[in-house]
């Protein structure tokens, strides 16, 4: 008679707190499991290397939009500064190769300008952010569309292309790598990690969840606030140079249709990982995991005749869905 | 299946819980509750912060259902499965913290969810005059048409007792109703529910002021642990015996006589610190070891000079530690100085109630515990050792802290703000809303901070908190220090009438305007 009440026991009820941590590594199992079945080549080498190779660049970018939103902020400008980085660290090298030469040098100055062009991009959305205290929603709106459109007239509204001697020159920044592994990976690995680290057991990590969560108390608590909120911009701004480092590489090109909706996947990812998009709480191994699943989705689809890779997009959306329901608090409403 | 009562009979209880059981997992918060409301009459509700109070009043109000046991409306029974099924039978519960919609109109939100409509379109006119009505009633001056975050919070309140009005509640229960209310405010509010018992409505409210539960109440139930200790017509209680029965034990004198002598060093001069739209040219000193009271009506300017002081706020003046000049331009800068301030509000500025004990502990020290990663065997030491030093209960360690009792809340607040190793420590409203064997933990922990050579500013509204405590008593009106008592004449009487601008003061209008 009496037993149908007990579901409604406030916030410290354990079972389904089991569900958030597990969810998205079950979620993740389960589709290697399906991928593994459905076709051999999935789990061999290149396959595996091939999707955490084309995963990497928006895990760099999620793992430190996992440390934005934590602290109750969002970054929409992402994948538009990733593209205006890209051009701009092309068109650096392109001018430099006639002093420099095509060796170490200009490779090096077109990585010094990326990873300055990102903390600078970082470093502006935060100053609007928390000095002008315009809302974090509105300010990347507007940078994405500056940075969307200052790549299209640096390019011309057509392409801007490295150099060919300079793209067989940077192409081992993706190709190559280390022990078989290529340097995307690695850098992935590494970033997660410190991201980890830094979010797990350092005072930063512990200030982003607690600005997340209430901001007013962090500053009541001598937490400074605007600056750690700063510093989660520059760093997301520095981590977007990181992947277009490895980007460009890639394609050796740059042009308006460069990183086009990587802010989207970057959020999803860090969403379907955990960390609750109001703030407050956060985990970069969830991120690690959302960035997994959705690269996963993309090439099961690939790899299988089963359903249209047109379809990717929808199943992407329902994944998300799906994990934002199951880490919903158990009370409606409130 | 019950058995239903005979007819309702005058005098017969409208709301009714009996043999009521309620536990949150595996831990049982109410035992056997039994308690009945009555048409026309004013029950209050009082006990220690946790001892089931909150959980009793959402059961009645279809917050929370019983995991076992009956709650009988008008000998129905009533277990409502959510507040919308209670409200619409009359039952309504006004929170603590407002239900209301900040960004909507006072007219808009007394008709939220059950808009008058003519034909497809609101009736805006209809509601308006409704509304107008409803307010007079309340003598609440308020515009139908004010939008709900420009009003002040006693107003805030009239406006949820209208929205209950309007829905024509026939058991009205409130949570601590004056809590955040002045005296004169409250004084509105006990007309108000005279009239409410004479129109018939049946009263449940809670309160930790005991004079006020003895002056409206007709019966008063005393719930300790989870139980029904006692349920008495009011008149057969006096103040000392509620009190003792809500602890289970004498309670010895609430403030002890100081009992080390005051030094005669300065640990703190503040010299015309102005706060924009605040307070004007605010300057005292504080003695070592000192407890210094600063009394005032809500809104005098208090707590905002005192945030401008540890650099919450904008501020400007002259202030000096020790002796030595210093400027504050954020809480950071004014914690390095060892000056620290403990808010009035500790569940919108001083915790994350989503967080656990640990990290809210830690939150404001957390420098201390960086090495130059997180040194959370050291945290876990510092909560062991604040769970025992300020005797906090919890249901577990790492329970969030939304879960605790608000004495608890308040308890961990000052255990938090001590981890910061102070010498001056700003107080504001030390007790708000909490019961009586917390507070007086919360005023020997200051005792014990004042002979340790720590200097206290204890802001309170409640004057024989602010009298009891303090050496001496600074009173502020309109962001101005108007006077000081110390001694004799640290009376009631005398605070009043500077705060009230009675006196010392050339400007004499009255304050009601």
């Amino acid at each position: 008679m009496s037993t149908t009440t007990e579901q409604r026991a406030p916030g410290r009820a354990r079972p389904w707190m089991d569900l958030r941590v597990l969810g998205p590594i079950i979620a993740l199992i389960v589709l290697i499991v399906v991928g593994a079945l459905m076709n051999p080549n999935f789990l061999s080498y290149a396959n595996i290397t091939n999707v955490l190779a084309r995963s990497a660049f928006i895990g760099i970018i999620a793992v430190g939009m996992t440390f934005v939103i934590t602290a109750g902020g969002l970054d929409l400008s992402v994948g538009s500064m990733a593209a205006f980085i890209a051009g701009l660290m092309i068109m650096v090298m392109n001018a430099a190769l006639p002093g420099l030469g095509g060796g170490l040098a200009v490779i090096l100055l077109g990585i010094v300008a990326a990873l300055v062009a990102g903390l600078a991009a970082g470093w502006i959305n935060g100053f609007l952010i928390t000095t002008m205290r315009i809302e974090a929603f509105i300010v990347t709106l507007g940078t994405m569309g500056i940075y969307r459109s200052l790549v299209t007239w640096l390019a011309d509204g057509g392409t801007l292309s490295l150099d060919f001697g300079l793209r067989t020159a940077l192409q081992p920044l993706y190709y190559g790598g280390l022990f078989g592994v290529s340097w995307p990976i690695i850098t992935f690995a590494v970033v997660a990690i410190i991201g980890e680290i830094v979010m797990r057991r350092t005072a930063f990590g512990r200030y982003c969840a607690a600005i997340g969560s209430n901001d007013t108390v962090a500053r009541y608590s001598s937490v400074n606030v605007g600056r750690i909120r700063l510093l989660t911009y520059v760093g997301l701004g520095l981590l977007v140079g990181v992947a277009t480092i490895m980007y460009v590489p890639r394609l050796g090109s740059a042009s308006a249709a460069t990183g086009v909706l990587w802010e989207l996947e970057a959020i999803a990812a860090v969403i379907i990982g955990g960390t609750m998009l109001k703030g407050g709480f956060g985990r970069v191994w969830g991120s690690v995991v959302g960035v997994l699943i959705l690269g996963l989705i993309g090439n099961i689809l690939n790899l299988t005749d089963a359903v249209s890779p047109y379809l990717n997009g929808a199943i992407q959306g329902v994944i998300i869905v799906l994990a934002v329901i199951l880490q919903r608090e158990g009370k409606a409403g409130t | 299946m019950h058995v239903r009562a005979g007819p309702v009979m005058p005098g017969e209880a409208r709301l009714e819980l009996s043999s009521v059981c309620r536990s949150f997992g595996p831990v049982q918060v109410l035992f056997d509750v039994q308690i009945d409301l009555r048409p026309g009459e004013v029950h209050a509700l009082i006990g220690e912060n946790g001892a089931g109070k909150s959980t009793t009043m959402k059961i009645m109000s279809g917050y929370l259902q019983p995991t076992s046991g009956e709650v009988r409306l008008e000998g129905k029974d009533a277990r409502f499965p959510d507040s919308q099924a209670a409200e619409a039978a009359g039952v309504v519960l006004i929170h603590q913290e407002f239900n209301l919609a900040e960004q909507l109109t006072v007219e808009e939100n007394v008709f939220l969810g059950r808009e008058l409509k003519r034909g497809p379109f609101l009736d805006r006119r209809a509601m308006r005059a409704k509304t107008a009505e409803l307010l007079d009633r309340l003598k609440c001056h308020v515009s139908p048409s004010a939008r709900v975050k420009d009003i002040s919070t006693p107003d805030k309140q009239m406006v949820e007792i209208a929205k209950a009005l309007g829905r024509d509640a026939r058991v009205l229960i409130m949570d601590e109703p004056t809590a955040v209310l002045t005296n004169r405010e409250a004084e509105v509010l006990f007309e108000l529910v005279e009239r409410l018992r004479a129109d018939g409505v049946a009263i449940l409210f809670t309160s930790h002021k005991l004079d006020e539960v003895k002056r409206i109440s007709d019966r008063v139930t005393v719930m300790r642990d989870g139980r029904v200790i006692a349920t008495t017509p009011t008149a057969e209680m006096t103040e000392d015996q509620m009190a003792e029965a809500m602890v289970g034990r004498e309670l010895t004198d609430l403030y002890p006589a100081r009992r080390a002598p005051l030094g005669d060093a300065v640990a703190l001069k503040v010299e015309g610190l102005d706060v924009p739209g605040f307070a004007q040219g605010v300057s005292f000193t504080l003695r070592q070891g000192e407890v210094l009271g600063l009394a005032g009506l809500i809104g005098a300017g208090r707590t905002e000079a005192m945030e401008g002081l540890v650099g919450l706020r904008r501020s400007t003046g002259r202030v000096e530690i020790d002796g030595a000049p210093v400027t504050i331009r954020s809480p950071r800068e004014a914690q390095d100085k060892g000056l620290v301030y403990l808010t009035e509000d500790r569940k919108g500025r001083g915790l994350l109630l989503n967080m656990g004990l640990r990290d809210n502990l830690t939150l404001q020290s957390l420098r201390d515990f960086t090495n130059p990663f997180l040194d959370n065997k050291g945290e876990d030491e510092a909560l062991t050792k604040a769970i025992e030093d300020f005797d906090i209960r919890t249901p577990s360690r790492d329970a969030r802290l939304g879960n605790l009792s608000g004495g608890n809340q308040q308890k961990l607040l000052v255990a938090k703000v001590m981890l910061t190793g102070p010498r001056i420590v700003i107080i504001d409203e030390p007790t708000r809303g909490i019961d009586i064997g917390t507070k007086q933990q919360i005023y020997d922990f200051i005792h014990r901070l004042a002979e340790e050579g720590v200097s206290i500013i204890v802001i309170s509204s409640e004057l024989p908190e602010v009298i009891g405590l303090a050496d001496r008593v600074l009173v502020m009106r309109r962001g101005r220090i108007v006077g000081e008592v110390a001694g004799d004449e640290k009376t009631e009487d005398a605070i009043v009438r500077l705060a009230m601008g009675l006196e010392g003061e050339e400007d004499r209008e009255s304050e009601s305007a």
